[in-house]
């Protein structure tokens, strides 16, 4: 299995992202450098708008998360919901 | 009782369904395939626009607002900058120099791409990636606006940033970036998504602008990794793009393959050519180095572009022959690169110097199989010979290859002391590339490939001199004359860093910042 990765700038914005992603991915890790975070994740990664609006405490639109983005690798699939990561081989 | 009848909004895939399939229509006015008449002439067979599908899912409604609050965080940051006399945090105005050959040699290339884009969106009859298209063409646009009004703010302090669009269309290291997207946008709008929005975007862009980007926030420059990371959060989009109209290429019909794998062969070869002016800026220019350019080449490329090539191997895809030899020049090119510019330091807008031994540590350190070996010693020769008042300058001109327009500075794949030379015959004439990579492009479009504007060459044809010039002349200075045609400041914008105009003011400026007197 490859692996995928999303990079986000490092910011108060991003840091519940970060937490958010992690704690639903527990296979992913990130990988810290100036002014980014980088997590690289096994075969796919799910970003899930519910997990982060718990942690910020008010609704999210999942399209906000193109306002830090960095980069991305995989194929993406995004709805309402969730924004997923993979690789399909 | 207050009854709330709230009307349930659309979910994007709707929203995105209704702007990418209800808008468009059949002309009838004129036949289809004159309105889009460089949609076939690739061979490229389309059945089904309507099975693109962009999995941003982002509406024009959206997208003007996402990039209107990115375009507002992005002024804030500039205009602090400014006002702080942000540039005398740099780590040390040697920086200043990388920037400038961003400036010189890539911003510019955002606006083409903007034309790009905007061109393929107008050709291709499809309206999910006409839509696609044009917010990049909008955001490659932004891109080329904002990274001019950041960087505008060093021209008011530092030599080398007064004229870059001129410089861009005359000087000899910015045909290498100039040519390459020219190439792309020359060719029908099939090519040039595979060559800009796939090699270019999705293979080749994070080694570009994620290490470098992070570079410039370690060596204290604000106000480009905030325009570097504004335009890195619409690049994630730009890939998903490219990824999606090389799926969507395949999917359609099996005649498309070995198309799209010859145009892949070529990209991204002509992509990892340009990226040597990266390998060096990363290992050379950065006075504080994040990663060198192999650790960048070997995260960015070898596992995140081996990862896709393993993914695309299901349509028959295979990773371009040519990048096999990408894996022994990881270790060269930056050092050939630096080496070249050190030489031509007269004749380049921006300042060169050899490393300090510090540095040249970390290069063995990063580079343990090649630095000590191969370079090592040439470059501490030509330092301690700078020491004794002999810079040295090369006052010849380098022969370039016809197709990347790179001088001819990189090594056989199996001997790193031989220059590697390729030569080709084309209609009576001999025409020279760097190695069998650009030999094999060459080969395959020689009638293409035959016009290239080769700065060297107009030189030598006395094309590149201000207008009225006589070279005939008692003590003709061609070089003076070249640069002074190219609007270069000859003696503050070229030589050596020690001894610069930039490395005076900064120095007296920093100490200003931080003294009463
Ligand atoms: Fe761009
Ligand atoms: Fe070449």
């Amino acid at each position: 299995m490859s692996k995928v990765f999303i990079a986000f700038q490092r910011n108060e914005d991003t840091r519940p992202i970060i937490e958010a992603v992690l704690a639903d991915n527990p296979h992913a890790e990130a990988i810290e450098s100036p002014a980014m975070v980088k997590i690289d994740a096994e075969g796919s990664l799910v970003i899930k708008r519910e997990s982060i609006e718990e942690l910020i405490g008010r609704s999210f639109d999942l399209q906000e998360l193109q306002m830090s983005l960095i980069t991305i690798s995989g194929h993406l699939d995004e709805d309402d919901d969730q924004f997923k990561l993979s690789w399909l081989n | 009782m207050d009854m709330h009848a709230t009307k349930k909004k659309l979910g994007i895939k709707e929203k995105y369904a209704h702007m990418t399939r209800g808008l468009d229509w059949e002309t009838s006015y004129q036949p289809m395939d004159k309105v889009f008449p460089q949609a076939t002439f690739e061979g490229i067979k389309i059945h089904d626009w309507d099975k693109w599908e962009d999995p941003f899912r982002l509406t024009m409604d959206s997208y003007w607002k996402y990039q209107a609050e990115k375009e507002r965080k992005l002024y804030a940051v500039l205009d602090a900058f400014a006002q702080n006399n942000g540039h005398l945090g740099l780590t040390d105005a040697r920086y200043l120099n990388a920037i400038k050959l961003f400036l010189t040699g890539i911003s510019p290339l955002e606006y083409v791409a903007h034309r790009g884009f905007a061109a393929a969106g107008r050709n291709f009859p499809g309206v999910g990636p006409r839509v696609a298209c044009l917010m990049q063409s909008v955001d490659e646009m932004r891109h080329a606006q904002t990274q001019i009004h950041a960087l505008s703010n060093y021209n008011k302090h530092y030599d080398g940033f007064h004229d870059f669009k001129h410089m861009l269309e005359r000087v000899w290291y910015l045909s290498v970036p100039k040519s390459f997207f020219d190439d792309a946008f020359s060719a029908g709008p099939f090519e040039y998504m595979i060559a800009i929005g796939f090699s270019f975007e999705y293979v080749l862009t994070n080694l570009l602008f994620v290490p470098f980007m992070s570079g410039a926030a370690y060596n204290g420059d604000m106000a480009t990794v905030t325009f570097g990371f504004s335009a890195q959060s619409d690049e994630a989009r730009h890939m998903t793009l490219g990824l999606e109209c090389i799926k969507f290429m395949l999917e359609q019909d099996p005649d498309n393959l070995p198309i799209v794998q010859k145009w892949i062969d070529k990209w991204a070869w002509r992509g990892v050519r340009v990226l040597t002016l990266v390998a060096m800026m990363m290992d050379y220019m950065l006075p504080k180095r994040v990663m060198s350019w192999k650790e960048a080449w070997e995260i960015y490329f070898e596992q995140n572009g081996g990862a896709l090539f393993a993914d695309l191997a299901r349509y028959g895809i295979t990773m371009p022959e040519c990048l096999k030899q990408c894996s022994i020049d990881k270790e060269h090119i930056g050092h050939q690169a630096w080496a070249t510019f050190y030489q031509y330091g007269g004749a380049a807008a921006f300042h060169t110097w050899m490393p300090s031994d510090d540095e040249m540590d970390w290069l063995s350190a990063k580079y343990p199989n090649t630095f000590d070996k191969y370079y090592r010693a040439r470059f501490t020769h030509w330092r301690d010979e700078a020491e004794k008042g002999n810079r040295f300058y090369s006052n010849t001109l380098p022969m370039l290859c016809q197709v990347c327009q790179i001088p001819m500075l990189f090594t056989e794949p199996d001997d790193p002391t031989t220059i590697c030379y390729r030569e080709s015959d084309y209609d009576g004439e001999k025409y020279h590339t760097c190695s069998d990579g650009c030999k094999h492009i060459f080969d395959n479009e020689p009638q293409k490939y035959i016009q290239a504007w080769l700065p060297v060459h107009q030189i030598y044809q006395g094309n590149c001199f201000p207008e009225g010039t006589d070279p005939t002349v008692e003590g003709f200075d061609p070089l003076a004359k070249v640069l002074e045609w190219y609007h270069f400041d000859n003696g503050h914008d070229n030589l050596d860093f020690e001894g610069s105009r930039d490395q005076a003011n900064f120095a007296a400026w920093r100490g200003m910042a931080t003294k009463n007197t």
